[in-house]
């Protein structure tokens, strides 16, 4: 418990003061504009949205700045922004069949329809610092090549053909919300990992990898590129394309041996996530699909990534920091108890008074 | 190169390139043009979000993925026709700009809109989507098998 404490309001003053003078650092450097943040540190923006849960791109640049690039602190900023805005509506599910890739790997299948395109990855670079970027920012234009007009369809559609691979059946049930309803198992998986912090993300998923419930994924898929969002408009009576959004999705494809009910078929985890957001997305899937144990009717081997009350209470950043930095808040109250309770056990164990601390 | 002269729009489609027109674009295709409008609101922008869904497995049960900023507003013309501005984003002056556009594409001066607005907004979003195409195309992996003893 904390109990409000009177007193203080001119340091809190200075120090929000001097904070706005750290933010803006040495003022011989060129202040950065939301506008740099959000073209230049893309990836960081797209974090932002895909963990704050809101997709607008500069209004996480400017949370970013805000928050000095503590990335949760930026998250914190959109999050409580976004609990101001009235909801008008839901979309309709977003068809990611027709996206419009710019990456898009198979690692299942070399000759996928298609094709595999790298898009602007950090795959295959040497990770050697690159001192030119000191020197100037220009880039050469890239390379185009004429766009082939084919369809990309899913992974897994090819699978599902030939039966090898679960099905995800469609359904129009309208789902539950993290955002006004309590975590509810499993229901509401796909929206707490989607939204759940990347590096959780990242740890449980590679807790699987290593053994801790044994899923063994391939990344059948992972696609990024522009997805448009339809919306119902009541007064219009019809859909429109009220966004244009960039979503990183990943389908993994993982060994099942069938059940007394099943015969043996590939399993699949699934991942969408806001922004390019590829290392979030790939986890996301792994965890996913580590989840499903139940339904698949595999054994629980009681590791972490497979207890779902334990990954999806734990993944929100939010929450997590939330809780964690209220301690450092005033608990003079507290902390007086227990120092009372210290001192009378010690007494009654016998132990010699000495000089009490200052209180 | 499409024949522009003969491209009629529907209503879904010009709120749909409105909406996701960049910021300030449409006003600054339409002030040139110079209609003289005079509107009253329905309904001042506002800011909102539009929850944002997603299928499990790309196929399956919808769920939520997460919202995006929306602005919306409402008016009608002095001949009561009523226009719905909706963009992406938090974008006051746009959704006026696409309410008003709305309303006028009702009306007779569809005629002198089209080749100047929704025209311009479907060709540019084209050219934009055919940028990103050329580059991705431009990272597309050409396999080939290499004899044995190469490489």
């Amino acid at each position: 418990m904390y109990v409000t404490v009177k007193g203080g309001e001119r340091a809190i003053e200075n120090a929000h003061a001097w904070l706005g003078e750290e933010r803006r650092g040495d003022p011989q450097i060129a202040a950065v504009s939301p506008a740099q943040i959000r073209e230049q540190l893309s990836l960081a923006v797209h974090r932002v949205m895909a963990e704050g849960s809101l997709y607008d791109s500069d209004l996480a640049a400017l949370a970013i700045k805000q928050a000095r690039g503590d990335l949760i602190e930026a998250i914190f900023l959109i999050r409580a922004y976004r609990t101001t805005l009235p909801r008008l509506g839901p979309s309709v599910p977003v068809d990611t069949a027709r996206m419009h890739c710019e990456r898009r790997i198979s690692a299942t299948f070399r000759e996928v329809p298609g094709g595999q395109v790298l898009g602007p990855t950090f795959d295959y670079t040497h990770w050697l610092v690159d001192f030119q970027l000191a020197a100037d920012g220009e880039a050469p234009p890239a390379p185009t090549a004429d766009p082939v007009p084919e369809a990309t369809p899913h992974v897994t559609g090819f699978l599902n053909r030939e039966g090898l691979i679960e099905e995800a059946p469609p359904s129009d049930a309208a789902p539950p919300d993290l955002t006004r309803e309590p975590l509810e198992f499993p229901a509401l998986r796909l929206q707490a990992l989607t939204r759940s912090d990347e590096g959780f993300s990242l740890g449980m998923a590679y807790s699987t990898q290593r053994g801790h419930a044994r899923t063994h994924a391939f990344v059948g898929e992972l696609r990024i590129g522009a997805v448009t969002v339809e919306m119902e408009i009541p007064e219009l009576g019809f859909a429109i394309e009220i966004a244009e959004i960039t979503l990183t999705e990943s389908e993994t494809v993982n060994q099942f041996q069938g059940s007394k009910t099943k015969p043996a078929q590939f399993t699949r985890g699934y991942a969408l996530v806001f922004g390019q957001s590829e290392r979030k997305s790939i986890s996301m899937a792994l965890v996913d699909r580590a989840l499903r144990w139940e339904e698949l009717g595999e054994d629980n081997l009681g590791a972490p990534a497979q207890n779902a009350e334990f990954v999806l209470s734990h993944a929100d950043s939010i929450q997590a920091t939330g809780f964690l930095e209220h301690i450092k808040l005033p608990h003079y109250v507290d902390f007086q108890s227990e120092l009372e309770l210290l001192r009378k056990l010690r007494r009654a164990a016998g132990a010699a008074p000495r000089q009490e601390a200052a209180e | 190169m499409l024949d522009e002269t003969l491209t009629v729009y529907d209503r879904k489609s010009w709120l749909s390139l409105l909406a996701t027109a960049r910021a300030g674009r449409a006003k600054a295709l339409l002030d040139p043009l110079e209609i003289p409008v005079d509107f009253t609101w329905l309904r001042r922008p506002e800011i909102g979000s539009v929850m944002i869904r997603g299928r499990a497995g790309g196929t399956g049960a919808p769920f939520n993925l997460g919202e995006a900023t929306v602005t919306r507003c409402s008016l009608k013309l002095a001949g009561d026709t009523v226009g719905h501005g909706y963009v992406q984003g938090r974008a006051k002056a746009d959704a006026q700009t696409a309410a008003l556009i709305d309303a006028l594409m009702q009306t007779p001066a569809a005629e002198t809109l089209t080749p100047r607005l929704p025209d311009v907004l479907r060709s540019e979003q084209k050219e934009r989507r055919h940028k990103r195409a050329s580059k991705a195309a431009a990272t597309k992996v050409d396999f080939f098998t290499m004899a044995p003893g190469e490489g």
